[in-house]
């Protein structure tokens, strides 16, 4: 099951798009899961034949777990499929659906298996006293808001490790969610993952905040006169030419594109910018649009309408939840003039975008009417600081004067 | 081809409930702003525009964006670039 988010712990499988034997290619969808944010098309990144189907329909599967095996080339896929049934149980195997509940939330990362689990439910304090943790466990404990004196070792040499404490967090934190869900409410779902996601933004990213007016007259006439000379089929937003400039933008302060994990930056390796959708009815979701400053403003139009029509649809990819490296909210013409985001964690950065009007600016002495537009940055300060993302916001407004640069 | 207000009045309608299916119209007011009534953005906008030039062939051009802001004030804006063809 694929990590589709920080907020995700689980979800619910729904049905294969592929049967045993099948080959399959790098990025095909083959699967479809039901998570909080709703219906997302899952695609596999490994090619190679399927053996072996493991999730069922209605299943909830933990972050981590396996859904199905892969042979790659060269193995035979039913010797893969077969081996799988005798080696359940025996050690080192994978487990089976249902016989490891504990979410593994990054099992790719996290080679030796954690083995803590249950130790802080109502385990007595370690009579030995003090227990034993490294300063990097230490500092995830204190993130996630685990009780140090509550903990029991399990590891090989009894010293807690940073896996323990992930796990130890997860299953305190899914069991009251366990107990007080009852139908599946997605309104409701919806509204605890992303208090989830922002708590946890609030509660570790320090957070500081930018704010410009950018005169975009030049770039909104620009666009009217771009979309007189085309049919309606291929009219662009001026959402899409503000999306392009941010990607553009980010070029030059790579440090607001990327994740912080574990103590550190990690820069994207492409500018996917995820784009705030709201939901009717309530609820947002926010997917990436993939290498935004590579495509053009046709294209970049075709794929953010393909984007909110699936997101509406609730028939979003796993790649799109799982892959933007920042954020752009933007609240539309309809919104308010001005909006400071929460970032998505891990991601370290969110440019909000309010509602252009159109209002007095003083240009070569004359006071002139311009359509202005008020951007923000929200940045993390343990990545980078006010003068960079000052930096970002100049940029934004150099290129919103030359908007021949954003086709 | 003549269209009648009433023609043009559901096709519009039917454009807007293609993008948002929960739209009640017996609570519109049809001489107040539409899109703030019904939480259309500029996306949902397009859209409907692009819907209406396939059923009524009305292309309503950016710079007239500014006569379908009321329901009545579209109606009567279409109805008028209908017959002018």
């Amino acid at each position: 099951m694929p990590s589709l988010g920080a907020d995700m712990e689980d979800g619910t499988f729904v049905e294969w798009h592929v049967q045993p034997g099948e080959k399959i290619a790098r990025g095909q969808v083959i699967c479809v899961v039901e998570t909080q944010k709703g219906a997302v098309d899952v695609e596999i990144w490994q090619a190679g034949t399927l053996a072996r189907l493991i999730a069922s329909q209605g299943q909830k599967i933990p972050v981590g777990q396996v859904m199905a095996l892969v042979a790659t080339d060269g193995e035979d896929w039913q010797t893969v499929a077969g081996a799988y049934g005798q080696s359940v149980g025996a050690p080192g195997s994978q487990a089976p659906p249902g016989a490891a509940p504990r979410p593994e939330s990054s099992a790719a990362e996290q080679p030796a298996g954690p083995a803590a689990s249950a130790a802080a439910q109502g385990a007595a304090p370690a009579a030995a006293g003090r227990v034993r943790i490294s300063p990097a466990a230490r500092r995830r404990a204190e993130e996630l808001g685990v009780d140090l004196a509550a903990l029991k070792p399990a590891g090989p040499h009894g010293v807690i490790s940073i896996a323990d404490i992930e796990l130890i967090a997860q299953s305190a934190k899914s069991r009251p969610a366990d107990t007080t869900v009852g139908p599946p409410d997605r309104q409701a779902a919806m509204r605890e993952a992303i208090a989830a996601a922002m708590s946890r933004s609030k509660r570790e990213i320090p957070h500081y905040y930018l704010a410009t007016a950018i005169n975009v007259e030049r770039a909104a006439a620009w666009l009217e006169q771009r979309n007189a000379a085309v049919p309606i089929g291929e009219r662009a937003l001026f959402a899409a030419v503000e999306l392009k400039a941010v990607a553009l933008a980010l070029r030059e302060t790579p440090e607001l594109n990327g994740f912080y994990e574990r103590g550190a930056f990690r820069p994207g390796t492409g500018i996917h910018l995820g784009v705030a959708i709201s939901l009717r009815g309530g609820g947002l979701v926010a997917p990436a649009l993939h290498d935004v400053d590579k495509l053009n403003l046709a294209e970049l139009m075709r794929q953010l309408t393909d984007l909110l029509r699936r997101a509406r649809g609730g028939q979003l990819r796993s790649s799109e939840m799982a892959d933007p490296t920042i954020t752009v909210t933007n609240l539309g013409d309809l919104g308010v003039e001005t909006v400071f985001g929460v970032i998505y964690p891990p991601q370290v950065a969110l440019v909000g975008i309010g509602r252009s009007s159109v209002k007095p600016w003083v240009s070569d002495g004359a006071i002139v009417p311009a359509r202005v537009l008020h951007v923000t940055l929200s940045a993390d300060h343990r990545v980078s600081d006010g003068m960079r993302g000052a930096r970002f916001l100049a940029e934004l407004d150099r290129l919103f004067q030359q908007p021949e640069a954003l086709a | 081809m003549s269209m009648s207000r009433d023609d043009v009045r559901k096709a519009l309608i039917d454009s807007i409930l293609a993008v948002a299916p929960e739209a009640d119209f017996s609570q519109v007011r049809p001489t107040r702003p539409l899109r703030e009534q019904l939480d259309i953005d500029s996306f949902d906008f397009l859209t409907i525009l692009q819907e209406l030039h396939k059923k009524i062939g009305v292309n309503v051009p950016e710079s007239d964006y500014g006569k379908m802001i009321t329901l009545d004030g579209s109606v009567d804006y279409l109805v008028q670039r209908a017959a002018a063809g």
